[in-house]
């Protein structure tokens, strides 16, 4: 299987890489689920804090809890200090030229959304075109058929082959003068395709259309470098990225974001008000109304750290090496169909089983202690076009093992003897 | 702690391998769609009815085994029931099912062949599951045009 994408070119052997070292960073994990060791394979729908990131909220509510940009006391200085800083942590994280680049929101549906409304709105007019994919999440659909009703712009959708790989030669005919956004993720949350977003941006750009991307699966798994890419919006969620959940990150390209209007009114993104006339603030404020998830900013600093510590070569190539073993013990399971065998494919092992729902699925592997996801991932075109309706999805990260892999699919055998 | 056995009895995979009156029926007098949007279970309820009593009643669409099992263990019970009893019946199995107070032994008797399902009560997250198609039959009886959803 290819793995170009992400894949770096180091034979497994010469990591440095002890999978219960890192482990024994996330308290969580030592647990019994029904009696047993917990398994934790659900990944993709959130991931687990370490200890660092659980110590950072920890100590932000006890040492320096104070409102940000606003007091001139020590402790909302502090934290004023910490929020920022964590601010440049993720500009550095994903190379955006600038901290005014970086907008907290509250995940990834924020950033979608504000892009739709904040750039969409006051941009898009009746006909104009949107693209999105057959993929998508929920998040990266709604949205736009949110804006194509209050605008009259029209929804245009990439399929998929049955392999969950977008068609290219399709996306390229939908492209046309009446595009104005494209709006795809990087690596879909219910088949692990990875999209070649690089060449996505490319075509649309020659098209004069926008590209966001949607990071929420990307960022725990690859490194990102938006300059490089040249995307035009990036968004993602920290609870994903081992950070704490209800804070998120939309990157902007700043000479767009300086021309959109506030998403939201309020303090902060304000630099003064009367009634008569309002000045908005600089970026990144005016897209920061109110009072922020000011220890989640901090917390996903800390989160960014500490992957940042493991390096992405490291974590990339461990997690190849775990989800081929995983692909590969699936597929020798009598009964069982994956669902998603695209070429470049992330942490993600989506399947059906002959005669059992995914839903008895995850009930009998809960109790083995296995957590996994069941359902239609927020996805349901997804699960149209595979004529399935839903999946079992177990999804990894870095902590988990070869040996939990093993224990997943003796559970999935042991499903079989339940309902033979 | 409890068992699996307990919830996936064998009366419950049994019904779900083979559902008993399963498929659409062209002559019904009421027909009504149950949806559960978290696991995309599908059911669509089929009655036939004769003055206030269910002649005949099926099910069809697509389940996990505990909504499947207790959509064909509803239509094994319900076939000469009058609507009140099976609208007695809906009430105390749901009590049943969501009940904290322990068992009433004796109304769970009634239910017969439904206690099978009483395991789910352990399984918050499967109670949907098991009431769907009571929900379902609710609608049938009421008339609804809409689907009824679990959500
Ligand atoms: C691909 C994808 N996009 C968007 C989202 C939405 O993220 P959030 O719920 O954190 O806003 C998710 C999360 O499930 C996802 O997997």
């Amino acid at each position: 299987m290819n793995r170009k994408n992400i894949a770096p070119e180091i034979p497994a052997t010469k990591l440095i890489f002890d999978v219960d070292a890192i482990r024994a960073d996330f308290p969580i994990l030592r647990q019994n689920i029904h009696g047993k060791q917990l398994v934790y394979l659900d990944n993709a729908a959130t991931a687990q804090k370490p200890e660092r990131v659980i110590k950072t909220l920890d100590n932000y509510y006890r040492e320096y809890n104070a409102n940000i940009h606003r007091g001139i006391h020590t402790l909302s200085q502090k934290a004023t200090e910490a929020y920022e800083k964590a601010r440049v942590k993720v500009q550095h994280f994903i190379n955006a030229s600038s901290a005014k680049e970086i907008i907290f929101v509250r995940g990834t549906t924020e950033g979608i959304n504000l892009v739709a409304q904040s750039y969409g709105r006051t941009r898009l007019k009746t006909g104009d075109e949107i693209i999105i994919s057959e993929m998508e999440h929920h998040s990266n659909i709604v949205p736009w058929q949110l804006l194509c009703e209050q605008t009259g712009a029209v929804l245009r959708v990439i399929p998929m082959n049955d392999d969950g790989e977008l068609i290219m030669e399709e996306f390229e005919k939908l492209l046309g003068k009446k595009t104005r956004i494209v709006s795809v993720g990087h690596i879909s949350n219910a088949l692990g395709t990875i999209n070649p977003i690089k060449k996505i941006i490319k075509v649309a750009h020659s098209c004069n259309a926008i590209v966001l991307i949607d990071g929420a699966q990307s960022v725990p798994h690859t490194a990102i470098d938006v300059q490089t890419l040249d995307c035009d919006f990036y968004a993602f969620s920290g609870h994903k990225l081992f950070g704490p959940t209800g804070i998120g990150v939309l990157y902007g390209k700043q000479s767009l974001l300086e021309n959109m209007p506030p998403y939201h009114g309020g303090g902060d993104m304000i630099k003064m008000v009367t009634f008569k006339k309002t000045l908005y603030n600089d970026l990144p404020y005016k897209f920061e109304a109110g009072t922020p998830h000011i220890s989640g900013v901090i917390g996903l600093g800390e989160a960014i750290d500490y992957v940042n510590d493991i390096g992405f070569d490291t974590i990339a190539a461990y997690e190849n090496e775990l989800i081929d073993y995983a692909i590969r013990e699936a597929s020798a399971i009598a009964g069982l169909k994956l669902i998603g065998t695209a070429r470049d494919k992330a942490s993600i092992l989506s399947f059906v089983m002959d005669n059992i729902h995914p839903h008895d699925i995850g009930t009998v592997l809960d109790h083995e202690g296995i957590a996994i996801r069941t359902g239609h991932h927020c996805a349901m075109p997804v699960m149209e076009h595979f004529h399935v309706p839903a999946t079992a999805r177990a999804s990894f990260a870095f902590y988990n093992k070869r040996e939990e892999v093993d224990l997943l699919m003796t559970a999935l055998e042991k499903c079989k003897e339940v309902f033979k | 702690m409890f068992d699996l056995k307990d919830l996936y009895q064998e009366v419950i995979v049994d019904h779900n391998r083979s559902p008993r009156n399963f498929g659409k029926m062209d002559n019904a007098d009421r027909v009504a769609e149950g949806f559960n949007p978290i696991c995309g279970d599908r059911l669509n309820l089929y009655l036939k009815l004769d003055n206030n009593r269910i002649a005949d009643v099926s099910f069809d669409g697509s389940g996990c085994a505990i909504s499947t099992a207790s959509a064909s263990l509803m239509t094994d019970e319900l076939k000469g029931k009058s609507i009140v009893e099976a609208e007695t019946m809906f009430n105390d199995f749901h009590r049943m099912l969501t009940d904290d107070k322990p068992h009433d032994m004796k109304q769970i008797e009634q239910l017969g062949k439904l206690a099978v399902l009483l395991g789910v009560k352990h399984y918050p997250t499967r109670v949907k599951c098991a009431t769907l198609c009571w929900h379902t039959l609710h609608s049938a009886i009421e008339g609804k045009k809409t689907p009824v959803s679990t959500e």
